[in-house]
């Protein structure tokens, strides 16, 4: 036994998605056909809990790893490490991964540098093998295994974006926030709160977004609402709540941090 | 200053000769007897600001020494100084009358500085509601300051407030009211308040003012109604200032209208049915955010817009039709052919509807700017009139009409000045230790690019030279490297392993260092080169300073570090030029090089405005070291203005402070033999270079640079 193999979580209680278009049924032709899927939207939108529900709904284990600029291929293929005086090797999460016949998700895939992307080229096509070369080995990837992606084109940096190369290889599926009504229902299931005041926290979220492009980066995601949800549930006042989960997290500015509290404290 | 109590005899002379009392020929002892009646604070306070004042203007220091013993019985030195401050700035900006003005009715400064300490300040404020408004949704309007004592009103692009807002007692009910007016006003425009010709409707009343003011009376109490179904906590507020100015709504029929308007699909036809039955009634307190409206205003800003956008939208269709063609363009097909259709979403909730776009019942996606347009659209009309829906055709449309015309900014000099395109930077008065607000008119400018042999002529006789500072920078490339046989690192270094191993079988000790370690890229430089292009620079050191360039710019291409070059030169504070011979983000190449030849004198070496421009523009630039290096060839210089001398180069180093502190290092390389002089002062001990001859320039400043680098 010369590979040490990492432990693979399976997911065993149903993660909460509620279903926007044809996601759902894009990724299971998807996974039945053996492609690999993209994900793309905004941070806070869903993406990675998404594919935790896929992963649920196929019954098969979930490898994600969060990409970075110091990730090397190493990282995620695997290396040498020794024990016991003896070279031992020990995959990685992407090896692990194929070999089990997991679905494996590289979150945020262009903050990685491009030299370590191009390792996901052989299992992105038709051939589905991750090519070891310090080993000289070829690892077929087995039917059951599946590569997801993600990353936010709105963060459209000079250095950071995805290549033809690797994207042309992917199924896209375009991520955004949802629509006023069924927001609020997320709303309400996460959090425990009333049906009304997840129509304001959503109202609220919607002005933040008007405001994307004239000082925020990005208007409030989801997720935010979500925090400022709960924090709501457990008794904290709606401004105040607003303020730390969702004010304090989009921007430092303080004319702009102002506005946005004035923008809460009008709808609560 | 002093730090023991003066005496009324040490006073006087100080103030005769501050303020130049031989020549004016006032009295100073009856000041001097004032000042020397006080405590010792508020006396070194006063002949601070003597000084200081009179070092700008003897007027302003004689009112300043007359009213201010008497003043500072009433109010605290803050409120003092920025009485002070307040005229100077005046007469910077309107002259000596108007700080004149400001400095003979100090009480009138008080109210409004009561008005100011609890009033919301439209300055302050503007920033924060501006964002709120744009957060509400809708149009996107702009926010400016109405003129002198005016209500708050909109002409549906532009949203209108006082200067100050003081209605209220405490600054917090104040804010409230400002925001308060802020969104009615929005709300006139976002539910429609200006579909109807207001004008006309009034103008069939005997007393058309009057139905003016009650028809806003109906229109607020719709729009508040509006406003509570989707900002409760505002609407709150709103009412709770209504009580605060004793304008709560009593009268039962005015009662009944309310809730006829109030109705979720009210509009301003409601209001206006209503305004026969409202004009014969007296009309309520309004509310005090209630502002006014102008309906001759709204209504040519209104006309040029629907003209301008019905143009915009189908020429934008056109594009869209256009690019969605996937046939070869025959040339008879019409574009105006294609059938656009607009199909609405998300009409449950109270925001405009979403919509979507289909062109032959395919949908498209529709660009931010078409979706803008639709909504600006939709805010003047209610809904999108279907003629809106047809591409425009070939020479259907007048570009003229929708691109605003840029004014030429060298026209600046031509007898029609204006401040378009310009960028107003501050000035230091060391003076009066403060800063002259929008002082400087910069512009930025390109060089006219020079196609002749200056180029080759330099690459050839400065070969060498050239060669050696290629491989001298090349070789300053900081490169990722991995390097092996380390104590620590991120991946086993096989051969030192084998190597290991083996010693370790023959007995021997067994090495430690097994790793490898990738070393990174650490240089991660932007510089920005200032060059002085002022007339002084003609001539021999004109032709030295561009060949220096050239080399520069050869020799950095080997490094690799992001660089920009511009040029500066001004004549007085009205005409500061800026010259773009590289930008960052440009490629050096001929056009570059074209430029560095075309490189002429101009005018005068006014530095300040400079220096803070480069220290925007190298705020920009993402990078772990930003150098800011100044080629001048002598002091900072106008024509007027008092440039020269002390307040030039006072001026000069506030602005490289300011450049130290934004994270730019300052650097000045010269070839002014007496830079000594004044350099040390402006750029530190260590952080300049003189060049002594002038024909060694460019073989100094490439080395120059490696040396700040290395």
């Amino acid at each position: 036994m010369d590979v040490i193999a990492p432990q693979l979580a399976n997911i065993d209680a149903e993660p909460f998605y509620q279903t926007i278009g044809d996601e759902t049924a894009l990724f299971d032709a998807a996974y039945r056909n053996r492609l690999p899927v993209l994900l793309k939207g905004p941070t806070g939108c869903g993406k990675t809990r998404f594919v935790e529900h896929m992963a649920w709904r196929l019954k098969r284990p979930l490898v994600t790893v969060a990409c970075h600029d110091d990730l090397t291929a190493a990282d995620l293929v695997g290396r040498y490490l020794i024990v016991g005086g003896q070279t031992v090797w020990m995959d990685g999460p992407l090896a692990a991964a194929v070999r089990a016949g997991a679905i494996c998700y590289l979150d945020e895939i262009v903050e990685a540098r491009k030299d370590t992307m191009v390792v996901i080229h052989p299992l992105a096509d038709s051939r589905r093998v991750l090519p070891i070369e310090k080993r000289g080995e070829l690892v077929r990837a087995p039917e059951g295994f599946m590569l997801v992606i993600s990353y936010n084109p709105g963060y459209q940096s000079v250095l950071k974006e995805l290549k033809q190369s690797t994207r042309q290889r992917f199924v896209a599926l375009d991520f955004d926030y949802p629509a006023a009504d069924i927001e609020a229902a997320i709303v309400v299931h996460e959090t425990g709160v009333s049906l009304d005041m997840a129509g304001k926290l959503v109202k609220f979220a919607a002005m933040t977004r008007n405001l994307k492009g004239s000082g925020l980066d990005e208007g409030a995601s989801t997720r935010l609402l979500v925090h400022a949800g709960i924090l709501i549930s457990s008794g904290i006042a709606p401004v105040a709540a607003c303020r730390a989960a969702i004010a304090q997290a989009v921007t430092d500015e303080p004319e702009m941090l102002a506005a946005v509290q004035e923008l809460s404290s009008s709808v609560f | 200053m002093a730090e023991r109590i003066l005496t009324a005899e040490q006073i006087e002379p100080l103030l005769e000769h501050w303020l130049e009392a031989e020549f004016t020929r006032h009295p100073m002892q009856p000041h001097a007897e004032a000042i020397a009646a006080l405590a010792l604070p508020d006396q070194s306070f006063i002949l601070d600001w003597a000084r200081r004042s009179a070092a700008v203007n003897i007027h302003v220091a004689h009112m300043f020494v007359r009213e201010a013993p008497r003043l500072l019985a009433q109010m605290d030195h803050r409120t003092v100084e920025a009485w002070v401050l307040q005229a100077l700035d005046e007469i910077d900006r309107g002259g000596m009358k108007a700080g004149l003005d400001v400095l003979r009715d100090p009480a009138r400064f008080v109210r409004l500085g009561r008005e100011r300490a609890v009033g919301a300040v439209f300055s302050d404020i503007a920033g924060v509601l501006r964002n709120f408004v744009r957060g509400l949704s809708g149009r996107a309007l702009n926010f400016e300051q109405g003129s002198g004592e005016c209500g708050a009103w909109t002409d549906t692009e532009t949203l209108f407030l006082p200067p100050v807002i003081a209605g209220m007692e405490s600054a917090q009910d104040n804010f409230l009211l400002a925001k308060a007016m802020a969104t009615l006003l929005w709300a006139q425009t976002r539910f429609g308040t200006f579909h109807i010709d207001i004008a006309a409707a009034c103008a069939n009343h005997d007393n058309p003012g009057h139905a003016l003011r009650a028809f806003l009376q109906l229109e607020t109490l719709r729009l508040e109604a509006a406003i509570a179904r989707d900002l409760q906590g505002l609407a709150r507020d709103m009412q709770h200032l209504r009580k605060l100015a004793g304008a709560a709504l009593l009268d039962p029929q005015w009662r009944q209208m309310q809730r006829q308007v109030s109705r979720i699909d009210a509009t301003s036809e409601d209001s206006l049915a209503l305004l026969a039955q409202a004009c014969t009634l007296e009309l309520p307190v309004p509310a005090p955010y209630q502002g006014e409206l102008r309906p001759d205003s709204v209504a040519s800003i209104m006309a040029a817009r629907k003209e301008r956008e019905k143009m915009l939208l189908r020429v934008k269709l056109a594009e869209i039709a256009e690019d969605a063609q996937r046939e070869p363009q025959q040339p008879e097909q019409n574009t105006s052919a294609a059938k656009f259709e607009l199909k609405e979403s998300d009409i449950a909730s109270a925001e405009l509807p979403r919509h979507e776009l289909l062109l032959d019942d395919n949908p498209v996606p529709l660009p931010d700017e078409v979706r803008d347009l639709l909504t600006s659209i939709q805010l003047d009309f209610g809904d999108i009139p279907p003629e809106y829906l047809t591409p425009a055709g070939p020479g259907e449309y007048d570009p003229n009409l929708y691109q605003p015309q840029e004014k030429d900014p060298d026209a600046v000099w031509g007898g029609t000045y204006h401040e378009d395109g310009a960028v107003l930077y501050p000035e230091w008065d060391f003076r009066r230790q403060h800063y002259r607000k929008n002082w400087c008119v910069m512009r930025e400018k390109d060089v006219a690019p020079v196609h002749d042999d200056f180029v080759s002529g330099v690459l050839n006789r400065y070969a060498g030279l050239a060669r050696q500072l290629r491989r001298t920078f090349e070789a300053m490339r900081d490169q990722d490297r991995v390097e092996k046989r380390q104590l620590d690192g991120d991946d086993l270094d096989f051969d030192a392993l084998v190597e290991a191993l083996g010693d370790a079988h023959a007995g021997r000790d067994m090495s430690d260092r097994l790793f490898t370690h990738l070393h990174r890229n650490e240089r991660d430089i932007a510089v920005l080169f200032l060059v002085d292009m002022s007339g002084s620079t003609k001539g021999w050191i004109n032709e030295v300073e561009r060949a220096a360039l050239l080399l520069l710019c050869e020799a950095l291409e080997s490094l690799g570090d992001r660089y920009a070059i511009y040029g500066f030169s001004g004549m007085t504070r009205k005409k500061c030029e800026l010259f773009r011979i590289k930008r960052f983000d440009e490629r050096y190449g001929d056009e570059v090089r074209a430029r560095i030849s075309g490189i002429r004198p101009q005018d005068y070496t006014r530095m300040g405005f400079a220096i803070r421009h480069a220290t925007q523009l190298l705020s920009q630039i993402d990078a772990r070291t930003r150098l800011l290096i100044t080629l001048s060839d002598g002091k900072p210089d106008d024509y007027t203005d008092n440039y020269r001398g002390r307040y030039g180069i006072e001026d000069t180093r506030r602005a490289l402070l300011e450049a130290a502190r934004a994270g730019v290092r300052p650097f000045c390389i010269t070839v002014d033999k007496e830079a000594r002089d004044y350099l040390p002062h402006l750029y530190g001990a260590a952080r300049y270079t003189i060049v002594d001859d002038v024909a060694r320039l460019p073989f100094k400043v490439a080395g120059i640079y490696r040396r700040l680098t290395h």
